[in-house]
């Protein structure tokens, strides 16, 4: 499984143009945004502000787990398939996904922080939040982009099949980020914390049964 | 005849229902009045509906178990009955909004989520329409038939409960709980549900039917013509 994961790292090291055009991608959404609506009224409604960080976000995650299938080439994954484990190789997938969605929140906060101002009050909790909403965009994503690969049009059949999936892990993050931007007390935070957990862990344990389904073929 | 007294049960449950449902007596209560009686008929889509999906769901877990083309009709026809339960549950509460709450329309948590899994059901039907192989169609979608359950299910039942929603039954409105449904409503009610749910099956089982049909006359073509 180390050695999975370290594949798909140096695979990604040595191809850098992918996540390069990734973070591009990031930064003209946000920059969009900032020339479209303006620092100003963007910082001063929490709401708009939360909503355009997620939706950003939403568009550069879905495109960044959407090639961990996609971009594979079949002689790739016939030689994965012969050598490894599908459960190893799913939970590699996860595991890579989540530190990719991490790193492009990260990214993407510093440049919504940049141009569009930084709201944000209680910022551990904020990251907290970022941190689990990745993980659940990597295990459900990564499992929908190895179904997507199969289809003869996989970037449309992506979007359509991700994002009423992601919704409910989306509409939490946007009521933790909203409550953190507002100063709100912890406690108010915790059911939606814990409900983005319970989500995660389901959609984790679903993609493990699953996927050695989709691998077969 | 003697296997279809289900269906007889149905119709006669069903116009039970409407005869009952507009006819009998129903508490008067203030802004419901009378649309209280789309208890009878918006409230049981939803169990159509969750009961369909259910069935889908567990006939794609039996086909990834050992592939068996029938079942995967069976999965897909119960999905398209469940569909269907759930775009009528929209519209009867639509309509039903229109007159207590004003618009058919006000974004509440529980008219969200619902649009949220009928998008999800649509998908999957785009995922059925966009592989052309037999097999890898009835495998891929089965997976994603299991995942799309296992998503909808925070989808409808819990998060709509963690925010605010005007919606009866919820954030302290009253809804059909033990205390607050009329004793002579329940004489409709459970009727009514038994009905549309055993309509929804007999549409099903009819669907099925229709695809294994045609199935087999594909199967014969190809016979004729090799």
């Amino acid at each position: 499984m180390k050695e999975l994961f370290l594949l798909q790292l140096r695979l990604e090291i040595r191809k850098r143009s992918v996540v390069i055009s990734l973070f591009l991608y990031l930064v003209c959404l946000v920059f969009i945004n900032y020339l479209t609506l303006g620092s100003q009224n963007v910082a001063s409604v929490p709401r708009v502000w939360s909503a355009l960080f997620w939706m950003a976000l939403l568009a550069t995650v879905v495109n960044a787990i959407a090639k961990s299938f996609m971009l594979e080439k079949s002689s790739t994954g016939i030689y994965l398939y012969s050598l490894a484990d599908p459960a190893e190789i799913i939970i590699s997938k996860i595991i890579y996904g989540f530190f990719l969605c991490v790193g492009v929140c990260c990214t993407g906060f510093l440049f919504f922080s940049a141009l569009l101002n930084n709201p944000i009050q209680d910022a551990p909790l904020f990251f907290l939040t970022l941190v689990l909403a990745s993980f659940g965009f990597s295990a459900s994503l990564s499992i929908l982009s190895a179904i997507a690969s199969k289809t003869n049009n996989g970037s449309i059949v992506m979007a359509i099949l991700s994002f009423p999936v992601i919704i409910g892990i989306l509409l939490m993050s946007i009521k933790v980020t909203k409550n953190c931007i507002d100063g709100l007390d912890r406690s108010a935070s915790l059911d939606e914390l814990l409900t983005l957990g319970a989500i995660n862990l389901l959609v984790a344990a679903v993609s493990y049964l699953l996927f050695p389904y989709i691998w077969r073929s | 005849m003697k296997k279809s007294w289900w269906k007889i049960l149905s119709v006669m449950l069903l116009l039970y229902t409407l005869v009952g449902g507009f006819l009998m007596n129903v508490p008067r209560l203030p802004i419901l009045n009378e649309t209280i009686r789309a208890l009878y008929f918006h409230v049981p889509m939803w169990f159509g509906m969750t009961l369909m999906f259910t069935v889908s769901a567990l006939y794609a877990i039996r086909y990834l178990r050992k592939p068996d083309r029938d079942d995967d009709i069976v999965s897909v026809e119960f999905a398209n009955t469940g569909l269907i339960f759930g775009m009528l549950g929209i519209g009867t509460g639509m309509i039903w909004a229109n007159y207590t709450w004003g618009s058919p329309w006000s974004g509440d948590p529980k008219q969200n989520g619902a649009a949220v899994a009928s998008l999800i059901y649509l998908a999957y039907f785009v995922l059925r329409g966009s592989l052309d192989n037999h097999e890898q169609r009835a495998r891929l979608s089965a997976v994603y038939n299991i995942f799309a359950f296992a998503a909808m299910i925070p989808l409808i039942f819990i998060l709509p409960r963690l925010t605010s929603s005007i919606h009866p039954g919820s954030g302290g409105n009253p809804g059909f709980n033990g205390y607050d449904l009329d004793n002579n409503m329940r004489k409709v009610f459970y009727p009514a549900v038994a009905g549309w749910i055993l309509l929804g099956v007999w549409i099903a089982t009819v669907r099925i039917r229709l695809s294994l049909a045609e199935e087999k006359i594909l199967d014969l073509e190809y016979e004729k013509n090799k």
